[in-house]
């Protein structure tokens, strides 16, 4: 049983659908918002977010704004991110301000998988790093 | 194209026209009104005075012979009164009479007579034998008695030598009688004889008749000068100016003054070419200036405006070139925007109906659907979708690529190593599609500061276009480095294969994007465009020379700045020092 919960933004709503479907039919608990705003409120109700797919491209709210955001508020969530045009750039930048990695619209199922698995393996490597330190910080407390 | 150049060439033809008609008037014109002008009045005043020089000289000389003649006259008048009062024989009064006229004036008087009423010359002095001499029917004897004086014409007379005589009427002894006296014809000649002006001028006397009174060699026409006799046109002005035509086409020009005494009249006789030798000099000299000076417009005419046309026209090709290049790179920058659009656009449909096919292919593996008996066809279609989803997607990529405006980073690239690692990349399709490629680069070509990725970008693709455009027939590429100091610094560097060339029709075409001769699926047409784009960029320029049957040749122009040779050479000074110190 996979437990991973994910997050996916697009204001596409077809392609956000099906991919939902794909990736539910693979046991991911999907979430799914159809802008940046949508997503904040998504993370804000549902702290159990492992990773985020996001669309770089999007109105009112893009990508990169949505990650500065969501880095911003809650940085132990990993971001990947999802652009249609091969504008390598924006990914870059997406990358340096944290984003986990990037892929390419449209993209095979079983590379964004494995991207995603591997953002869900940091993250809970990351986390129990925290746990590690919080359990040091409360023994060295004691002693 | 065709009729945009027929249209400049009438144009051309229309302003060189134009152009030689305006030099033509400007500098035409003035100049033959000023040589005309100058001309005819040059002649006009020269011809006067000349005409008032050579009047001048006949006025005094008509002068001369009237005071002569009336002085002749008036002594024989004088000697006449004489006669009534003599005591002395008229032999003897002759004869001393005749002495004291010779001790005062010379030779002037060759003779004295006397006549009775019936022409008998009773008495004389002379040299001649003359003495009871008849003159009664001597036309001059005649005329004196009608007139208390009279001078005869020259004529031959009794004595048969060339002479005239000044006779005058005396009442002597109740009986008239006539004094008579013979001039020296010599005398009389030399005042007449002495006017000479150049080559040709002289002067002669001529009576009412036309005949000659004085010697003379030339030979003239009477009836040229007979006209010029009648006493009724010297009333007013004292000369007459004719221009006549004689033998052989000799043109003369002629001055006659009447004498006061008698009905003779003074001609002066110049060759019209030797009266106006210096104004003929002049004129001469200056029709050569004025024809020189029209060879020198003519020229100028048919030279200039060829020059200024061939200048306009250069610079109106340059011009065309320029805005060729301007509306290319233009294209270009249009149609990226416009592709960029697109990309987008389709991008999203295209990954939602990939998707969707996935999708498909997820239901698809469930276990009721894997006995359907189209189960085969069904993942064939979904393969094939999939497929061709991959190919918008490379489309669009590309598209997007061709059209982005990325800052790529510069840097110092030493173009040969570039092209060596490129060629390294080739070697394995190369071979394998039967091409060798070979290259011969300058060593001493410097570092430009390009960005790699891009250039390498050019190589490559006009190396796999060369590679594909001769198929698996194989040939040869060769890669060729030096630099160019024409006009612009450039380093150049040209790919040349000798695959099937390009038609000609296509090759004003391989720059534009989505041009293409491969088939249907195996090209975008943006590859070149993209080639074209990057080099542009650089400030370089890229072109095409190929020929059907022997190959395609890329030039490709990338600037470099002088100062930089010189820093990398110092460079490559200091690191082979430091190598050398290592080993």
């Amino acid at each position: 049983m996979n437990t991973t919960k994910l997050l996916l933004v697009d204001d596409e709503k077809a392609f956000l659908e099906t991919i939902t479907k794909r990736l539910e039919k693979r046991e991911f608990k999907v979430l799914t918002a159809y802008g940046g705003n949508e997503a904040l409120d998504e993370l804000n109700n549902n702290k159990n977010i492992d990773v985020v797919i996001l669309d770089v491209k999007m109105p009112v709210m893009d990508g990169i704004e949505t990650l500065i955001e969501i880095k911003a508020r809650f940085p132990l969530v990993e971001v990947i991110m999802l652009t249609g045009h091969a504008t390598v750039e924006t990914a870059i930048d997406g990358m340096k301000l944290g984003a986990f990695d990037y892929l390419m619209k449209p993209c095979e199922m079983d590379l964004l998988i494995a991207k995603v698995n591997k953002a869900v393996e940091k993250k809970s490597l990351h986390e129990e790093k925290i746990m590690e330190a919080r359990i040091k910080e409360i023994t060295n407390r004691r002693a | 194209m065709e009729a945009s150049c027929t249209d400049r060439k009438s144009f051309y033809q229309v302003l060189t026209r134009k152009i030689r008609f305006l030099i033509f008037l400007v500098s035409f014109s003035p100049m033959v009104l000023t040589t005309g002008i100058l001309f005819y009045r040059f002649n006009l005043s020269y011809t006067e005075k000349i005409q008032a020089h050579i009047s001048e000289l006949v006025q005094k000389h008509t002068q001369n012979i009237d005071y002569f003649l009336s002085e002749k006259l008036k002594n024989i008048r004088y000697l006449s009164r004489h006669l009534n009062t003599t005591s002395k024989t008229p032999k003897d009064f002759l004869k001393d009479n005749l002495n004291l006229l010779k001790n005062e004036y010379g030779d002037a008087f060759t003779d004295l007579g006397l006549i009775n009423q019936d022409g008998i010359q009773f008495a004389y002095e002379g040299p001649f034998n003359l003495e009871n001499a008849d003159y009664a029917n001597a036309e001059w004897f005649r005329k004196s008695m009608e007139r208390p004086y009279y001078i005869s014409d020259v004529f031959a007379g009794l004595r048969g030598r060339p002479h005239f005589i000044i006779a005058v009427k005396v009442r002597a002894k109740g009986a008239d009688c006539i004094l008579r006296s013979t001039i020296n014809f010599g005398a009389f000649n030399s005042l007449v004889g002495n006017i000479h002006i150049g080559k040709t001028g002289v002067a002669f006397i001529i009576n009412a008749k036309g005949q000659l009174q004085t010697k003379t060699d030339v030979s003239f026409k009477k009836t040229s000068i007979l006209q010029m006799v009648d006493r009724q046109y010297y009333q007013k002005s004292k000369t007459v100016f004719a221009q006549k035509q004689e033998d052989l086409g000799h043109e003369y020009l002629y001055v006659t003054s009447m004498l006061k005494n008698i009905d003779w009249v003074m001609v002066f006789r110049q060759d019209m070419a030797d009266a106006f030798n210096e104004l003929r000099k002049t004129q001469l000299i200056s029709s050569i200036i004025f024809f020189i000076g029209c060879i020198a417009i003519v020229s100028v005419v048919f030279a200039l405006p060829r020059k200024i046309i061939g200048l306009i026209s250069n610079a109106d090709k340059k011009n065309e070139a320029m805005n060729k290049q301007v509306v290319e790179s233009g294209k270009l920058a249009t149609i990226g925007e416009l592709a960029a659009g697109i990309a987008h656009e389709i991008n999203n449909p295209v990954a939602i109906m990939v998707e969707e096919a996935g999708w498909i292919g997820d239901l698809l593996e469930e276990e009721d659907l894997k006995e359907a008996e189209n189960l085969e066809e069904f993942n064939r279609a979904l393969a094939q979708i999939n497929t061709q989803g991959r190919r918008c997607k490379e489309i669009t990529h590309k598209l997007l690529s061709f059209a982005r405006k990325t800052d790529s980073t510069l840097n110092d690239v030493q173009v040969n190593d570039a092209i060596r690692e490129i060629v390294s990349f080739s070697a394995q399709i190369a071979k394998y599609n039967n091409v060798i490629i070979e290259t011969s680069l300058d060593e001493s070509v410097p570092y430009i500061r390009v960005s790699p990725s891009e250039l390498q970008q050019v190589i490559l693709n006009l190396i796999n276009n060369a590679i594909d455009a001769m198929e698996k027939k194989g040939g040869v590429i060769r890669i060729e480095t030096w630099m160019s100091r024409e006009e612009k610094k450039y380093l150049m560097i040209s790919i040349e294969d000798n695959g099937p060339g390009i038609p000609k029709d296509n090759l004003d075409r391989i720059f534009d994007p989505f041009f293409t001769t491969k088939s249907v699926g195996k090209g975008t047409g943006l590859g070149l465009s993209i080639c074209y784009g990057i080099i542009q960029k650089m400030g370089g320029k890229i072109e095409v020379h190929s020929q059907v049957d022997a190959g395609t040749k890329f030039h490709i122009g990338l600037p470099f700045n002088e100062d930089n040779i010189e820093i990398n050479s110092i460079d490559k000074d200091k690191l082979t020092k430091k190598i050398g110190e290592k080993i």
